[in-house]
Formats: C-alpha cells, structure tokens, sequence
C-alpha cells in the first residue's frame, strides 16, 4: 500500500446523534483509507443510515468530527460533493423524466464534462441501452438499481455511499451490481462504504467491517479476521452472535471507541 | 464487456486535485441543471402544462362577464368594474408566483429526489434561484396568455398600465416568492404533512390584501394589517391608476421596501428550517 491509498478518506472522531431521549448514534470514531470497501454492518437501529446520513450532510450530528478529504464536513461540505456520490433505494429519481434526462440533469449538477459521452459510457457499461430513452418510472426494479448505479457513478466519484444497494433484488441483479461495484472500486481506486444486511455481499465486497450495535461500534475487522475472532464458520453467525450478546460478544470488553 | 472507452473523459486513478471540477459558490451551469430539469417534466407532461393556464383562464371568464355586466351599469359601478379585471389578473400573477416555486419544489419532495440533490454540489442558494427562475417562467407562461385573451374577449388591456404594470408585476412575485420559501422551508422540516400550507396560506392573505376593494372599507384594526402586506400597496395602486389615471410612486416603493425584508427574512427562514430538519433527521426520511 503507497502513501497515498493510505490517505484517509473519511475520518470520524467520537461522532454523535441525539434524537431528544434517543441515541442513535453514540460517540464513534473510525477512518476509511483510500481505495477499501468498508461495510456497516448491523441489525435495525444499530446507526447504519445515520451515520451515512451524517458524513452526507443530511444529518447534522449532535457532536463530533467529520472530515471528508481532509476537508471538515460541516464547514467545508461543498468543497467535496463533487467528489462523492450516493446509492440509496429508498432515494428515486424523478420519474417522469426518461433515464437519459436524469443523467444529463445529474451530470451537469456535478459538473461532469461531456456528460452526453459519460452517459453514453454509462449506458454501455451498466447496460441501460435498451431503457435509456425510457421515463425512469417506467422501468423494472432491477433496472432503476442500475440507472440509481448510473446516477451515483456519474462524476467518477472519489468516494461512495451506499445505503443497502441490493436490497430487493433477486439474487442475479444483486450479484450483477457488486460485481459491477467491484469493478468500479478496481479501476477507479475509489473507496466505498455501504450499509448493509447482507452478510455473502459484505463477505464478498468488503474489506473491512465496523460493527454497529446500538449507535456504537462493537468491533472492527476484515470478514475473515471476524469469522476467526468470532470462532464461527460465516458472517452471519457472527452478525447473530454480535446482535444477540452471544459467544465471544457477550464475554466482550466495552464497545470499541475507536476503530 | 467493453471497458475501454469507460475512462476516456478521464484518465484511471488515483485522482488528484487537477482532475476535479472546480468548486464555484453559485453555478450557472447547476442553476441550468435544475431549469432543464423542469423543463423536461413540462415537457413529458401534458396535464401540467394545461394546468398552468386552465385555471387563469377560468378565472378571467369569470370575472371578465362580471365586469362586463358592471360596464353596463351607470355611475361608479360601472367606473370600478374597469379596476376588477385588473385586480383579478394581478391576484393571479401572485399566486401563480407563489404556486410556480412551490410546485416545483414539490415535485423534488413528490418523487423523493430532494435527498439526490441535497447531497449533490447544488447549493441553497442555486436550489432558491433555480426555483425563483422557473416560478417566474411558470408566470409568464400562466399570464401572458391569459392577458391577451383579456383584449380578445373583453377588450380590457392589461398592458395599458405601462411601467405600473411592472411595478406591481415585480412587487407581486417577490411577495409570492417570499411566502413560497416560507412555506417550502416548513415542508422541507415537516414533510409532506405540511403541504396544506402551501394551498392555503396565500388565500388566506386575501381578505387583507384589499384585492378586489379599497383598504379604507376593512376595520381599523385590519387596516392596520393590510398596510403590513405588500400586495395591499400595489392593489391600490392599480386602483389609482385606473380610476384616478395616478402612479402612486410611493406605494410601489414602501411594497419594494417590505417585500426585501419579507425575502430576507423567508431565506434566513429556509435556512433555519432547513438546518432544523437536518437536526431532526427529516431529510434523511423524505426518501422512506
């Protein structure tokens, strides 16, 4: 590894999010170097999609740091959007517009030149060729993933997010997308951390996991390193074994304060 | 699979600072990005484009046989019923006004792609100009024909106001614009469940905003309201010019005066409401 896929990417120091009586999340600290795919993984209400929320800017924490590229997140968040991208499910695009309109719309948003060219790679990577010129609510599940895909990959980001990218696709379509992040993440360098209930896509994209259980982070390792530490043959045990306070978790010392 | 045009535009990673756009406060070209975005949506969707005139339209039948039979009565009857038109058109420039910018901003919230563009580097300010842009190309495209039906069908010439006329076309959309950052902001915090108020709110200035009368016929105590609101100075301006055939220059420059205040304060309160629904968590959830 050089210097400069060593160069965090993201760093979050004791970050926090008080809503009135309820901490969603509970003074994390991590940082994400250059080029990784990082997992968050955790059952529901764990701080998955707060967090990712909070390094969005969606969210404003209740305390904490959050520096993106070196960058503060909260002072200086417009210096780096244009570096970063988003894929959520539960986040569309307009839907009468037609796929090929939501891109033009999005890449000029980021500034990407010759967006009609970075369409058209676009289309011809991620296969939107046969439903480009189609409105994007006219179009299957699966295929509004990829145009979402599409949008999110649309600046070559830096660094993307990704809230539960598979989440209600069938297995071929889900497998097709990590491929495809895969691919991205390789060519590009970029780092990636995504939110995530599925343990074969953690396992197979990631390397490396923060555990989150209750706004704080209860451990911290590679797929493998996990399934070792945890005695267990898959990440899902583990993941049971972390939500349920079982095996090695329950006999564990405090939540990590940092990772 | 082909890859060997992917990176054609720009050259494999790692990336450096030189290869990134570079960063601009307000960006014509994002502000462009959202007009075209409208545009397209107009033009996909033919109910919307006849929305924008149908209702003026309906309102001009109306009001126009109501004037018409007024011409016909003798004395002062017959002299207001010249200012009526007038005062419904202009009503109309300020709702349209304020529903042009909240539709659009609606339709972000509709479609659940308001998360898309927050994270974007489309900034506040862009996000008000672009919907500022498009409220006044809605406007135009609700009034002007509308104004031109006046003359055909009932001979009535809105454009005879001369400079008045852009006078309180101007005062008109900046109150309708106020109100609609305003509301869009308490929206943007509470989530759809408020968007009543941007239906209703305007209606409700209207018994105060002495549009189709005089501010000396409401009570004292409401008098005393009306010559809070913007659209009052500019109603009895029309009025003035109509029948008096007088610019009153002074009212278009204290409705100029509390309408900057009413924008300054609508932005600082988009922003407010919008740090507050950052602080809340709702922007997160308009997508869920």
């Amino acid at each position: 590894m050089n210097d400069k896929t060593s160069t965090p990417v993201i760093e979050v120091e004791n970050l926090t999010k008080v809503y009135k009586q309820v901490t969603a999340v509970d003074g994390i600290s991590f940082s994400i170097t250059q080029g990784s795919i990082t997992g968050l993984l955790g059952g529901n209400g764990a701080g998955k999609t707060t967090t990712l929320g909070m390094l969005l800017g969606l969210i404003l924490p209740s305390a904490g740091v959050i520096r993106l590229f070196g960058h503060d997140g909260s002072r200086d968040r417009h210096r780096v959007l244009h570096r970063m991208n988003f894929q959520s499910p539960y986040v569309a695009l307009p839907l009468r517009l037609t796929v090929r309109q939501n891109l033009r719309v999005f890449g000029n948003l980021y500034g990407v030149p010759a967006v009609a060219r970075r369409i058209d790679e676009l289309a011809d990577e991620l296969e939107l060729g046969d439903f480009l010129d189609r409105e994007a609510g006219k179009i299957s599940a699966g295929q509004k993933t990829r145009v979402a895909l599409a949008k999110a990959l649309i600046n070559w980001p830096e660094l993307l997010l990704l809230d539960e990218p598979t989440a209600s696709l069938d297995p071929d379509t889900g497998d097709w997308i990590r491929t495809k992040l895969e691919a991205y993440r390789r060519r590009r360098g970029a780092t990636l951390l995504l939110a995530s209930h599925n343990m074969p896509e953690v396992e197979r994209l990631c390397d490396d996991v923060i555990m989150l259980k209750q706004g704080r982070i209860v451990d911290r390792a590679s797929p493998t390193g996990l399934v070792q530490k945890y005695g267990r043959t898959t990440l899902e045990d583990v993941f049971l074994d972390v939500a349920r306070g079982r095996g090695l978790a329950a006999s564990a010392a405090a939540p990590l304060g940092s990772a | 699979m082909n890859r060997s045009h992917i990176d054609s535009v720009r050259p494999s990673a790692p990336f450096s600072d030189s290869q990134l756009p570079v960063y601009r406060a307000v960006s014509l070209r994002r502000i462009g990005a959202m007009i075209l975005r409208y545009v397209y949506l107009l033009r996909s969707s033919w109910p919307r484009l006849l929305e924008l005139m149908y209702w003026p339209f309906l309102q001009l039948l109306t009001w126009g046989f109501l004037q018409s039979y007024l011409n016909q009565q003798p004395g002062f009857l017959g002299a207001a019923g010249g200012a009526l038109l007038g005062s419904v058109l202009l009503w109309e420039v300020l709702v349209r006004g304020q529903l042009g910018f909240s539709m659009s901003f609606l339709e972000e919230m509709w479609s659940r792609n308001m998360a898309n563009l927050l994270i974007s580097p489309l900034t506040r300010a862009e996000l008000l100009l672009s919907l500022l842009s498009l409220s006044f190309l809605r406007v135009v495209i609700s009034i002007v024909p509308i104004t031109v039906l006046a003359i055909f069908f009932f001979d009535y010439n809105l454009w005879s106001l001369g400079f008045g006329l852009i006078a309180f076309f101007a005062n008109l959309l900046l109150t309708g614009w106020a109100l609609a950052i305003f509301t869009s902001g308490m929206v943007l915090r509470n989530g759809l469940g408020a968007e009543g108020l941007v239906w209703s709110t305007m209606f409700a200035l209207m018994p105060f905003c002495s549009v189709f009368y005089p501010v000396s016929t409401l009570p004292k105590a409401l008098q005393s309201v009306a010559w809070l609101l913007p659209p009052t100075y500019v109603f009895e301006g029309m009025r003035a010019l109509v029948l008096e055939h007088t610019f009153r220059l002074d009212l278009m420059l204290w409705a100029f005066g509390i309408n900057l205040l009413l924008m300054l304060g609508a932005c600082m309160g988009f922003a407010k409401l919008m740090d507050s629904a950052r602080r809340a968590g709702s922007l997160m959830a308009i997508g869920e």
